[in-house]
């Protein structure tokens, strides 16, 4: 696409609809977040919650504001995929987490 | 927002155009510009960057026999003589947000050549990002007088002041410089340089609008590892 075109055919945008919606969205999310810390929510009800809306936030960010959802698969692949990676980086880190509590009371507490 | 119709004919969507993208001659990322798909792999390298430091503070956490301090007291604020929990969190995470929408919005009416608009929501995120810093640093120093330091604190396992300082600061860090990049985008989008298509300070390029989406993937990309931290440090 030469230089002349580009200036006659803006890039397409998006209806101002969907930005305030997000926005919305985001601000609701993030006060629901604020509740489980609020109601003292404790355990794996607290743990879930927490990452149901957090996950829930950062998709609509990526997807919407970051315009994730417009782009084409060959870039929105090679940023995503990536990430399997630091799933398995923190699956290892809670083994080793464990192991490394389990030597401490094992050997600091209980003398070994 | 690539364009679909780019080179003269219009690509393929899903998954066969993903495979015909990749296998093509010249770019792979088709009517992506080439500092969007530039900034987006600077963003997936911050993304280690910041996954390596919320690992090894969930591997601290976990791994401490001491009790952890508890964040809803330790960040708890008075108001009016209450102590609320997490209140400036709170705070600051609005703060985030609001500029976040307003960066959204700059991109959109940048993208529709509306220049004073996208100069005003440009000003208005960077006052934002000010203000969340502002907040930090009083976050900071009141943590600081209360005897939070990276090797001891006077609530729980003394792993926690390194990790806070650390996570916070870098985030902060990112804030901070995205505040200084957002002025000065700001002056340029006044001063008209999208429009004519003045050439940059550090490159030929033409300046064009889309250089605001790439400072607003940014934006928007600080805003999305506050999430995390939020959920991970200060609410878990």
């Amino acid at each position: 696409m030469d230089e002349t075109n580009k200036k006659e055919q803006p890039s397409s945008t998006h209806k101002i609809g969907i930005y305030l919606w997000i926005w919305g969205l985001l601000f609701v999310l993030s006060f629901f977040s604020y509740l489980v810390d609020w109601y003292q929510f404790q355990g794996m009800l607290r743990w879930s919650l927490i990452l149901f809306f957090m996950f829930l936030k950062a998709g609509l960010i990526m997807a919407f504001f970051m315009h994730l959802y417009w782009e084409r698969y060959a870039l929105v692949n090679v940023l995503l995929w990536p990430m399997t990676a630091i799933v398995c980086f923190v699956a290892l880190m809670v083994a080793e987490g464990k192991y490394t509590l389990f030597s401490r009371l094992f050997y600091f507490f209980v003398g070994g | 927002m690539s364009d679909p119709k780019i080179e003269g004919f219009e690509l393929e969507k899903g998954f066969r155009g993903m495979a015909k993208d990749t296998g093509s001659d010249q770019t792979m990322f088709k009517g992506v510009h080439w500092g969007k798909a530039m900034m987006w792999i600077f963003l997936l390298s911050d993304t280690f960057v910041f996954s390596c430091f919320l690992i090894a503070y969930m591997k601290g956490r976990a791994s401490t026999p001491v009790e952890w301090p508890n964040p809803s007291e330790v960040f708890a604020l008075d108001a009016f003589g209450v102590p609320v929990p997490l209140l400036l969190i709170a705070l600051m995470t609005f703060v985030l947000i609001t500029s976040s929408g307003t960066m959204a919005l700059a991109v959109k009416y940048g993208y529709e050549r509306n220049r004073k608009m996208c100069g005003y929501l440009i000003l208005a995120t960077a006052l934002g990002g000010l203000t969340f810093v502002g907040m930090q640093a009083y976050e900071w120093s009141k943590l600081i007088h209360e005897g939070v330091r990276p090797w001891e604190n006077p609530f729980g396992a003394a792993q926690f002041g390194s990790f806070f300082f650390m996570i916070t600061g870098f985030h902060g860090t990112h804030v901070s410089i995205g505040v200084i990049f957002l002025f000065i985008y700001c002056y340029k989008v006044f001063a008209g340089h999208y429009d004519e298509g003045k050439r940059g300070w550090f490159t030929k390029m033409r300046g064009d609008y889309v250089e605001v989406e790439i400072l607003g993937l940014y934006w928007h990309f600080v805003d999305l590892v506050w999430v995390f931290i939020f959920a991970f440090f200060y609410l878990w």
